[in-house]
């Protein structure tokens, strides 16, 4: 059968890894808005060694919006932040193995939402990461286009 | 991967075409292959055929067969008739009067006329889809050159009263051109009633071949050609005749008046106990289009599942073998929604969800039931995925 994705981007879609909700999360990020149809939210766990034990996401979208965030979900858990922080969208499209042109914004989306959801356990946790630097927070991607 | 069954819900997409619309093209392509044009035994044959052809598609919307002209399609059709009358009557005035539900062979063709120097009004819809007669007759000004209005919408399947808006329109003196490419086979129509003076038409929304369509021409009314050329179609359309299709699309035609009872009601039905299962079952739906569904095309079914994006609900019912299609941004490659479902004032949170659903003459009840099934599973399974909230 044919399909508007790769198998990869299918199998995320089809089953996403780590959806839900965490309780009492370290940081949460929530990035897009329905009314441009995405909207992502990203919450994680953090332990004493800054690693990430624990990461889970919704999102409201597409099939591409909802496989980049069970993708960047799996690309966080057990890493440092420090780490986590160099994920961009263009590491998520890679892990996917391509998006079509269209669908690179979905990714963006990712890229925002968990950025988001660590400069919210920073804030809380008075922590500083060099990866941080230069991020727009204000920016929660509900402007309308 | 392979589903249980195959149920395709996209007949204002396209229609299979029926079996004996095939066997009467099928002899087109080989024995009976002549050009029209030709003056021997061969192509005297092929412009009977022609002409047969004519008598079947102009009888089915109460034309005329010199009426009737073949083009390649409801999208040539529409292009043809707005270039055509805004070059004619460019001098008389610049401004022509739509609707911003139209198809966009309408609308991209009334953008490419304001780029030229036309003026475009582009008249509002109600929550219904429903474009107002006052509301024409407030927009007609002294240099108005054509009105042109969709007959039945193809997201949310509004018939619209093309009688009355033509009606407004002549009493101006203004012509009047109708996109009938989704009302054709699917409203009974009689276009000297109508009283109209152009109608976009397409073979392959009816059980025809695609790549071919007509224009309904009223007698009397000339515009420039749009295709230049050779003497085709009283030299208003050149180009070699594409035989076999508007063999099949004449049949299809036929086809089309003998069933349209049966058609309607089996239709009218269907899409009736889709609507009844999927609001009865699935909470938090809301049913876009005409709530009387006599002025409803008798396949569409529109609906907006809250919290959930069109996109990702079209490709889980694909993987169940379910063809339909969304006004959701996601699927489109402009990432803007559906401008019909805008028109119509769907909420901007939720006009992502929407999925045109449309049953066909193929169409069983059990394919209903199935598609019903699997879409309560599709629709729970991604609003647990979803970070839109819902009340609990």
């Amino acid at each position: 059968m044919q399909n508007l994705y790769n198998e990869k981007v299918m199998d995320h879609f089809l089953h996403p890894r780590n959806v839900g909700e965490i309780e009492n999360p370290d940081g949460t990020g929530v990035y897009g808005s329905p009314v441009c149809g995405d909207m992502m939210q990203v919450q994680i766990k953090v332990d004493e060694n800054d690693v990430i034990t624990d990461c889970k996401f919704k999102t409201f979208g597409c099939g591409s919006a909802i496989a980049s965030s069970s993708m960047a979900t799996t690309m966080m858990i057990g890493h440092t932040v420090d780490e986590a922080l160099e994920l961009t969208n263009k590491t998520i499209i890679d892990e996917l193995g391509g998006l079509p042109s269209q669908k690179i914004h979905c990714s963006v989306l990712a890229e925002h939402a968990i950025k988001l959801a660590i400069y919210d356990y920073a804030e809380k946790h008075g922590k500083h990461y060099k990866g941080l630097e230069g991020f727009d927070h204000e920016d929660k991607g509900d402007d309308l286009h | 991967m392979s589903a249980e069954r195959t149920v395709y819900l996209d007949y204002s997409a396209t229609t299979p075409v029926k079996q004996e619309v095939l066997d009467t093209m099928i002899p087109y392509f080989t024995e009976n292959f002549g050009n029209p044009s030709s003056l021997y035994q061969q192509g005297l044959e092929a412009k009977l055929s022609l002409d047969h052809a004519r008598e079947q598609v102009a009888s089915l919307i109460g034309a005329d067969p010199e009426e009737v002209i073949f083009t390649g399609g409801g999208s040539e059709s529409d292009n043809w008739v707005l270039e055509g009358v805004a070059h004619k009557l460019k001098k008389q005035g610049r401004h022509i009067i739509t609707s911003k539900i139209e198809h966009h062979a309408i609308l991209h063709t009334c953008q490419y006329l304001q780029s030229l120097g036309f003026e475009i009004t582009y008249l509002d819809v109600d929550q219904e889809g429903f474009v107002s007669p006052e509301d024409l007759e407030k927009a007609i000004r002294p240099d108005t050159i054509l009105v042109s209005i969709m007959f039945v919408n193809n997201e949310i399947g509004t018939v619209e009263p093309i009688k009355e808006l033509a009606a407004v329109a002549h009493k101006h003196g203004i012509l009047f051109h109708t996109d009938a490419v989704q009302a054709v086979g699917n409203v009974k129509m009689d276009v000297h009633d109508l009283g109209i003076d152009f109608m976009s038409m397409s073979s392959h929304k009816i059980y025809g071949p695609k790549g071919e369509g007509g224009l309904y021409l009223r007698k009397g009314v000339r515009i420039p050609s749009f295709i230049h050329g050779g003497a085709q179609e009283g030299g208003r359309r050149a180009g070699t005749e594409n035989l076999a299709g508007i063999v099949g699309f004449g049949k299809a035609a036929e086809v089309a008046e003998k069933n349209i009872d049966w058609h309607i009601k089996h239709c009218s039905e269907l899409r009736d106990y889709l609507l009844d299962r999927i609001t009865a079952e699935i909470p938090d739906v809301i049913v876009n289009g005409p709530h009387d569904h006599s002025l409803r095309h008798p396949g569409n079914a529109n609906v907006t599942f809250r919290y959930i994006e069109g996109e990702s609900i079209l490709i889980l019912l694909d993987q169940a073998g379910i063809s339909v299609s969304t006004g959701s941004a996601c699927s489109s490659k402009s990432l803007e929604p559906s401008h019909v479902l805008t028109a119509i004032g769907v909420d901007s949170t939720t006009i992502h969800g929407s999925i045109r659903f449309t049953v066909g003459d193929f169409t069983t009840k059990e394919d209903v039931d199935y598609a019903v099934d699997h879409l309560k599973e599709v629709v729970a399974r991604l609003r647990e995925i979803s970070s839109m909230s819902r009340p609990e």
